[in-house]
């Protein structure tokens, strides 16, 4: 079988390798032509699904100003774009330090809304019959206590057995989501099961500026002190170290199991801070839908910014532009409320795709010319 | 003797980068014969073989089997071929028996039927001589019979060219023998192998002809028959090399370190270090020898704070007589509790009590340094953290033989591998990156590390380097204790010596050294003691300078006396 | 009928719609691929079936070819979607748990887009009947069960027989345990985890076919479909990467799930409101004490396939 297997046919004509680093303006110009890419297949999407379009009462170049219309239209649509973005900015640095650990925690959906229960929980049952003040107090910390709690379960048994993480905490998520159905068919009796807006525990706003001011600025300090923690404190060492190798951080003298843990309570807590925001700062009430998907949405704004709790900014913006931008679309050309989530996806793809051009380099191979450096 | 080609290579040059592995090399291989690659690390051995085995794809040259040319770009095409490698890092599936693993990605014709493979199996290792149960999962199988899965997985697809990468580096003597007598009666059958390798007894012992290469480039194929391991090794390093290390005498020997009946279980609670007992010096290197796996890592784990200990002691001398107490490691409660034993005397020799002092003046006292130690302090170790044991002040240092996976981390700089061990310092929570950098240039300029800066991830520089990197900061902390596991492997001869001329370094100042090592020449050479062990138990400690390798060599396959008795 | 036994074969019937969903989502992860996508691929998967349905409905083609189509319809759209979750995590290497998250975000959106698009009384109004062959004519429980619901229970064993008991199947586990090994004897990585992905996605996608048109048959039931396709990823757990498994799995949750509006119908048994949301969560619950006790047990076989969630790339070899 030999002289007739022996094929002449010559190497690939280019192969991938793995990019040593590359300049930063590179970087962004491949990940700026992939969202004006994913742009322009938004554009045919809702070409497809817009009567409007179609038709031609509206235009493309009504589509695109949508995005702007959206976010930056009116003042109010300015301070809820930043409000929107301000939260999902606070849980995105929630998920961030496990993450940086290599830690899939895939729970934050379930974290925050256990802090958005629990800042409500008391609320409801002490609203009245404490001060304002002390209550608002009070569900600070209990917003903090419930999150952490949701959060550190499934790190211990990541520290003691290694149980898959990933799979723990997105499970953890439904059992919130049951956890906050069953208080409401206890706390609302009709049987509607929709809790009211609550007449206490609301968190003033600043007696200054717009009413989500104090949001955004708790999330943007939130942003500066994530980020000093993780590149300046010994904590954020060892974060980095075990999320390299475990057995590089014993070797150092880490403890990994009291890493894992206080990691996960930390995230645990930020995703308490969030709650607290949600419930709070703005709903006053609580549903199985508080969160609305931002828990997941924050992996992928979280991912997209290299865990880098200052660029997070960029993609937290980003995702919250595209948000109330489709908003504004669904709205302005006639189709389904479901489209943001629809735009969302594709612009996403297309950035999640985008990185493979970022950290691979494809080699065309010509004879004496390879790509990879390393001597076996 | 005309004996018929099976394979060549002519020509052949692959370059990956800029760096030429190999340039213009040819070889030839017989049929019915054993074939030993000899070479340096890094001389492009197993670069060369992964060219047959369609892992890579020469930039130049053509490759002939049975006289035609031959172009194999994948595995695949190499099976084809019925030319087989075993790797040096196996390649199987863990969770799969071994009949399953010998027939992934074949493409039999008929229905998959399990007991016709294992039927199958059986035959092929009865008829070169192995010993195999096909339907025993790889995890629960020891390396030696990893290898066997590997060499008939390779045979089962019919191959009549065997490449084995290294593949005694992990046996032990007795499964080094087995598997000569393997390879033999393969040779017998009329199979070509080709066995890459460093160890020079091994050339002599097994094959009939040996193709030495030096820095990609093949230098020569002599017979077996007409060489000896000085001709081969002066083909392999391009110069006559006589292994000279300066070795001084031990100057003033303390016991720095004592190592009482130690036992230590591994993960599934088997014994891996048996009754282990010695001391360490200062100003010597104590060398330790022994078959890859006999629990050399365990012991120096054990040492470190990083294994469990089951029984035994681990004591640390720590040189304190007649030094000023300090306040570094101790608190002002352990002092005053010292002083009350009476463990401290002043210049003059009186001894010194701190009675009826308030604490401001006991600090004061100390702080000038007017308080000495009686004695040295005696520390037991055992089952203590890495971080316990530093904290206690004791300078213990450790390169362990998993560089990047446990010494260092790969994806970071310089300065943040330096804060691997001293980031705690420093009262705040937060980390100081100054001192690092100082120290990370400190290394870079004194140990010659080439990189392109202090923050470039170590996992990108060359082996020499990363090593360079780790012994550097193991040995800026000025250890009392130094422990190094396989320190040169992998490394050119050059490197080597850079190496061993910093552990001699440290010998000179007084640093007990332990070094784990796997050439025995170098250990001769190097060390003032060697203690050897076998399957983790002390066989014996010699003087290094009056022992001889085959000494060394039957104490390391010797087995427990006593426990064969009891058995 | 025993009321017992009726009420196991109604969880029979609902659990068809992860049992759909958890054999598609094993087939995937056997490849190393964990598709947190599933929930937006069964959307799509669905939203295909229907749009064809509501193309084909009254056009007056004969029933079984009208069942045969929307089948097809379902299967097309939701192997595209795997397609678009392979190209992004096989080929271009990005990470699984964003890339799937992604992708659930995009179809969940996508189907609400395109269902609320569509005449319902034209896709529901396919031959219903023919959906419940065998059982069409009875009126008890038995009359929840019907062809997709056996195709459900065919896939399955079918899955699990290619899984553990032929090469492909053998090749398959080996690429989701260790690409590196498989790779050096052969086996076609790449490839492998293409088709895995995309036929794992379009088995999925059934599942929200047959939720919508045949286990609900309402308007409405797009909307409650996103939560079962995570359940489907709860079960894969509770299975043990057993396909065969699901069946059995589905059915408890099925119980569990339904027993909140089914139990009330039994006499002598009383569900408070309260209890409902309790019983729900039941599933996840157990869900996570599998996952706990297997990694406490620790045995290799019940553990997720090695090589999960990791990109493969030859030469980092």
């Amino acid at each position: 079988m030999t002289s007739s297997k022996i094929n002449k046919a010559h190497e690939p004509l280019f192969h991938l390798s793995k990019r040593d680093g590359i300049a930063f303006w590179k970087a962004w110009l491949i990940r700026i032509a992939a969202v004006a890419l994913g742009l322009a297949v938004c554009g045919l999407v809702a070409y497809l699904f817009s009567d409007k379009l179609r038709t031609g009462k509206k235009t493309l170049e009504d589509f695109y100003y949508c995005f702007i219309k959206g976010a930056f239209g009116t003042e109010r649509k300015l301070w809820k774009f930043l409000k929107n973005m301000a939260v999902l900015q606070c849980i995105s640095l929630a998920v961030t330090p496990a993450f940086r650990m290599r830690f899939w925690n895939i729970g934050a959906e379930g974290q925050t809304l256990m802090g958005v229960w629990g800042a409500i929980a008391v609320a409801f049952y002490l609203g009245g019959k404490v001060p304002e003040w002390l209550l608002l107090i009070i569900m600070f910390a209990a917003a903090l206590v419930c999150s952490a709690v949701w959060a550190v379960i499934p790190a211990l048994f990541k520290a003691r057995w290694n149980t898959n993480e990933t799979l723990f905490t997105l499970m953890m998520n439904y059992v919130a989501t049951y956890v906050v159905s069953y208080f409401l068919v206890v706390w609302v009796p009709s049987g509607s099961s929709a809790l009211g807006k609550l007449k206490y525990g609301k968190l003033p706003p600043l007696p200054f500026g717009n009413q989500y001011l104090l949001i955004i600025l708790i999330s943007l300090a939130m942003t500066v002190l994530l980020y000093i923690y993780l590149r300046h404190s010994k904590h954020g060492y060892e974060i980095s170290v075990v999320g390299e190798s475990e057995r590089t951080a014993r070797y150092s003298g880490m403890n990994v199991g009291k890493v894992i843990i206080r990691t996960m309570v930390v995230s645990g807590l930020l995703c308490g801070l969030a709650g607290y925001l949600i419930g709070a700062g703005l709903d006053q009430s609580v549903n199985t839908e508080s969160v609305g998907g931002q828990g997941f949405t924050a992996i992928m704004v979280s991912w997209l910014a290299k865990f880098n709790p200052l660029v997070m900014l960029l993609t937290a913006g980003l995702v919250s532009l595209l948000n109330s931008g489709a908003a504004q679309i669904s709205q302005d050309l006639n189709v389904s409320g479901a489209f943001p989530d629809v735009i969302v996806g594709i612009i996403l793809f297309f950035i999640i795709g985008s990185e493979f051009f970022i950290n691979y380099r494809i080699v065309m191979s010509r004879k004496g010319h390879a790509g990879k450096e390393v001597l076996k | 003797m005309e004996k018929k080609m099976a394979l060549s290579m002519r020509g052949i040059t692959k370059r990956f980068g800029s760096v030429v592995a190999n340039h213009n090399v040819d070889l030839d291989v017989y049929e019915g014969e054993i074939l030993a690659v000899l070479g340096e690390n890094g001389c492009g051995k197993t670069t060369l073989m992964n060219m047959l085995a369609g892992i890579y794809y020469p930039d130049e040259g053509k490759i002939f089997k049975d006289g035609q040319e031959a172009v194999i770009r994948s595995p695949k095409d190499a099976f084809d071929l019925k030319i087989g490698m075993i790797h040096q890092h196996f390649k199987l599936v863990d969770l799969f028996t071994a009949a399953e693993n010998i027939v992934l990605g074949l493409k039999e014709e008929g229905r998959y039927d399990l007991n016709a493979v294992n039927s199958r199996v059986s035959a092929i290792a009865e008829k070169y001589g192995f010993h195999i149960d096909p339907q025993k999962k790889i995890y629960e199988m020891s390396v030696s019979e990893k290898q066997t899965v590997e060499i008939i997985k390779v045979l089962y697809r019919g191959a009549d060219i065997l490449i084995l990468d290294e593949p005694t580096a992990v046996l032990t003597p007795q499964e080094i023998d087995r598997l000569f007598d393997v390879l033999r009666s393969m040779k017998a059958d009329g199979k070509s192998i080709i066995i890459i390798t460093h160890k020079l007894h091994e050339v002599l012992a097994v094959s009939d002809r040996v193709a030495i290469l030096r820095k990609g480039e093949h230098v020569a194929t002599v017979d077996t028959c007409d060489a000896t391991e000085s001709s081969l090794t002066e083909m392999m390093v391009g110069k006559k090399v006589s292994l000279n290390i300066d070795r001084i005498d031990p100057v003033n020997p303390e016991t720095r370190l004592e190592i009482r009946h130690l036992n230590c279980l591994n993960d599934e609670g088997l014994p891996v270090v048996r009754d282990v007992s010695f001391t360490v010096n200062s100003g010597e290197i104590l060398g330790i020898a022994g078959i890859a796996g006999s629990g050399q890592r365990e012991l120096l784990e054990a040492i470190a704070g990083m294994q469990p200990i089951d029984s035994g002691e681990v004591i640390f001398i720590n040189p304190k007589k007649n030094r000023p107490v300090t306040f570094f490691h101790k608190t002002l409660k352990k002092v005053k509790q010292l002083a009350a034993q009476g463990a401290f005397h002043d210049w003059n020799g009186n001894p010194v009590s701190f009675n009826g002092m308030g604490n401001a003046l006991i600090r004061r006292l100390v702080g000038s340094g007017e308080v000495l130690f009686n004695e040295d302090e005696v520390i037991d170790l055992r089952n203590r953290t890495p971080l316990e044991i530093r904290e206690l002040g004791i300078r213990l240092s450790f390169v362990p033989e998993d560089r990047l996976g446990m010494g260092l981390v790969g994806s970071m700089g310089i300065t943040d591998n330096m804060m691997l061990r001293s980031y705690r310092k420093g009262h705040a929570g937060f980390v100081d990156r100054r001192q690092p950098r100082k120290l990370a240039e400190e290394i870079i300029r004194e140990l010659e590390v080439s990189t392109p800066g202090v923050n470039t991830p170590v996992r990108r520089l060359s082996g020499g380097n990363v090593q360079k990197v780790l012994l550097g900061r193991e040995i800026a902390f000025a250890p009392k204790v130094l422990m190094a596991a396989y320190p040169v492997r992998g490394l050119d001869i050059n490197s080597s010596y850079t190496i061993y001329n910093l552990l001699n370094k440290q010998k000179k100042n007084g640093v007990a050294v332990i070094f784990v090592g796997e050439d025995l020449d170098v250990l001769l050479e190097l060390c003032d003691r060697i203690l050897v062990i076998n399957s983790g138990a002390v066989t014996g400690i010699v003087d290094a300078r009056t022992a001889t390798k085959e000494e060394i060599g039957l104490l390391m396959t010797k087995t427990d006396t006593g426990k064969e008795a009891a058995q | 009928m025993n009321i017992w036994l009726n009420f196991i074969i109604e969880s029979l019937a609902f659990g068809a719609t992860f049992m759909y969903g958890s054999t598609g989502e094993i087939i995937t992860e056997k490849a190393g691929h964990l598709n947190l996508g599933i929930p937006g691929v069964m959307c799509m998967g669905g939203a295909g079936g229907c749009l064809v349905l509501n193309m084909i409905g009254k056009s007056g083609l004969p029933g079984p070819v009208i069942v045969i189509l929307g089948i097809l319809g379902a299967l097309a759209m939701a192997m595209l979607m795997g397609l678009i979750y392979s190209f992004l995590t096989v080929t271009l290497r990005a990470n699984q748990n964003v890339t799937g998250l992604a992708l659930t975000t995009f179809g969940a959106g996508l189907m609400k887009v395109i269902m609320s698009k569509m005449d319902s009384t034209v896709y529901l109004i396919g031959p219903k009947m023919l959906y419940r062959w065998p059982f069409a004519d009875r009126t008890d429980a038995l009359q929840g069960l019907g062809v997709l619901f056996f195709l459900a229970v065919f896939i399955a064993i079918a899955s699990s027989w290619v899984l553990f008991r032929t090469k492909v199947g053998l090749h398959l586990r080996a690429v989701g345990e260790n690409p590196g090994s498989a790779d050096a004897v052969g086996i076609n990585v790449t490839k492998y985890k293409y088709l895995a992905s995309c036929i794992g996605s379009g088995i999925a996608g059934l599942g929200g076919f047959y939720y919508i048109i045949d286990y609900m048959a309402s308007q409405e039931a797009y909307l409650s479909l996103e939560i079962f396709g995570w359940l489907s990823i709860a079960l894969v757990i509770f299975a043990l990467w057993r396909p065969h498994m699901t069946i059995l799995g589905s059915t408890v949750f099925g119980f569990l799930f339904s027993c909140s509006s089914q139990i009330a119908n039994i006499e002598g048994i009383t569900v408070t409101m309260a209890a409902k949301p309790l019983l729900k969560m039941l599933p996840y619950v157990f869900t996570i004490a599998v996952l706990i006790i297997t990694s406490i047990r620790n045995k290799r076989e019940n553990q997720p396939p090695a090589s999960l969630g990791l990109s493969y790339f030859r030469e980092e070899r």
